[in-house]
């Protein structure tokens, strides 16, 4: 626990000075809560920037942070330094999933509050959010595990941010991408946060999300067998 | 006397790529031990072999009396400053050090102690970024030494320093040694290794070629065995070293004209080119 914690702390004081990371986190929830009340239109859905911007936020602000930290660290040998000082690769990973959960419950907690959501409508929508993050989070992971450079890292990330991150906001323009982006967790996120999911659909777009989670931890247990492991 | 380290008949391959053919080697404990070998040689391997970052294909290495594959308990007691180590580029010289005092559990005061002892006293706001090359090295060096290892492994400590910086790290390094840890050196400086080394490996395709103390590596290959006379009217003569030879140097030394003398043994650039055919770098 020791370990985990004083990575953590490292971690936040990091991310702080880490433009790159900051302003994922920072970047989305400002755009929702400057869209929300500058961006008025007849016949526009309630509360549509924040969900827009919130499914976008799950799909891009953590898988970043994420892949950048580890891809980072792996690339400047600081990673090294830590597990030769007997940190654990799980306590690691442990602690920067953990840091980045943290500040993306910072990021949900401001999406629902420009919503204006309370009670069990703020309780969905955070479910809803932290499912997402996991999955980022995760995927983010492999990413970073697998990728022995920054370069390599960003090369990878780019195009599952830009599935994970833009398929829900297409889908609602045009009917083919909708159908394509129902595999993809961040869109069932969407389908629940806004709405979209209630009852049977509900039960489905949960039942993606633990279908996309059970995948993204084999291929997590994989990359971290493979990379994490052999050495 | 005791071993710090013990490697029993390691090889490594990677892919079909041997990279070390047996090797056989003990590193006293409280001694510098240098490994001495070209690029590509293998120096880099047999440090991850031994601080546990990769498995031998075949032998076996204990360090500090356990097997390595006790990594744990093993990195307790090791400090290493490897030639890729890398530090926290945005985070301060104190907070880079900080989070290795809290993964150690050591108190926050050995920070200032050992930035002292490099000669970081007064930088502990600076950020690393703005470190110049032979700052970051002593601060990788405090990190090394913060749990005060009993072991310390040093991949190429001085590559790309100034000799001032350089001269700065090889006390830092003696001091560790007074202070009783073994230290295990991989270099390719030879001036370093007869320097710091009481003990030297020379490591060529694969394989340990030489091993022993530096001074006593190139008494055995003198194959000359002569002597070298400077004469203050600036005549140089080299003699064979016999009994002779001293009735000679004797009579030159009464009548005041020898400038110096110097034995023609070669120094341990010349011992590895002999063994192996080529130079170190």
């Amino acid at each position: 626990m020791r370990n985990v914690t004083a990575i953590l702390r490292k971690q936040w004081k990091d991310t702080l000075k880490n433009k790159n990371v900051l302003i994922q986190f920072v970047m989305f929830p400002a755009l929702a809560v400057l869209m929300t009340f500058a961006v008025k239109m007849p016949g526009m859905p309630e509360n549509y920037f924040v969900y827009m911007f919130a499914s976008m936020y799950i799909g891009m602000a953590p898988l970043i942070a994420v892949t950048e930290v580890l891809s980072e660290e792996k690339e400047k040998h600081t990673l090294k330094a830590l597990l030769m000082a007997n940190v654990r690769m799980p306590q690691y990973l442990a602690a920067v999933g953990g840091s980045v959960l943290l500040a993306c419950l910072v990021g949900t907690a401001c999406f629902g509050l420009t919503a204006s959501l309370s009670g069990a409508e703020f309780l969905k929508f955070s479910a809803a959010m932290m499912a997402g993050i996991i999955l980022s989070v995760l995927t983010g992971a492999i990413i970073g595990i697998a990728c022995k450079s920054q370069m390599s890292a960003t090369s990878l990330t780019v195009p599952v941010m830009m599935v994970l991150s833009f398929l829900p906001m297409l889908s609602t323009f045009n009917h083919t991408i909708k159908k394509f982006a129902t595999v993809f967790y961040s869109q069932q996120v969407y389908m629940i946060i806004s709405g979209g999911g209630e009852g049977n659909a509900a039960v489905k777009a949960w039942g993606i999300i633990a279908v996309n989670l059970c995948v993204l931890a084999a291929v997590f247990l994989y990359v971290y067998r493979r990379y994490c492991t052999e050495e | 006397m005791e071993n710090a380290v013990s490697i029993m008949g390691i090889s490594k391959s990677f892919q079909k790529k041997q990279v070390l053919k047996e090797i056989s080697l003990d590193i006293h404990k409280g001694e510098i031990f240098g490994l001495l070998g070209p690029s590509g040689a293998g120096k880099t391997t047999l440090i991850k072999l031994i601080t546990g970052q990769i498995k031998a294909d075949r032998g076996e290495i204990r360090v500090l009396g356990l097997p390595v594959s006790e990594r744990t308990k093993i990195y307790s007691q090791m400090g290493a400053m490897l030639d890729d180590s890398g530090i926290y580029e945005r985070l301060s010289c104190y907070d880079n050090l900080k989070l290795f005092t809290d993964i150690y559990g050591i108190n926050k005061s050995r920070i200032g102690e050992v930035l002292k002892q490099v000669g970081l006293s007064g930088e502990e706001r600076t950020i690393s970024a703005s470190l110049s090359k032979g700052m970051r090295q002593r601060l990788i060096f405090a990190r090394a030494i913060l749990q005060e290892p009993k072991l310390l492994f040093m991949d190429e400590p001085t590559s790309a320093l100034d000799p001032a910086m350089t001269a700065e790290i090889h006390g830092l390094i003696e001091e560790q040694k007074e202070k009783g840890a073994t230290i295990f050196l991989t270099t390719h400086n030879m001036e370093e290794a007869a320097k710091l080394c009481d003990y030297i490996g020379l490591i060529h395709q694969r394989k340990i070629v030489e091993y022993g103390v530096p001074d006593a590596l190139c008494r055995k290959y003198n194959e000359l065995n002569q002597i070298q006379i400077l004469f203050k009217n600036g005549e140089t003569v080299t003699l064979p070293n016999s009994p002779e030879s001293a009735e000679t140097i004797s009579a030159s030394f009464r009548k005041n004209e020898v400038e110096s003398i110097h034995s023609t043994e070669p120094d341990l650039e010349t011992v590895f080119m002999k063994l192996t055919g080529r130079s170190l770098i």
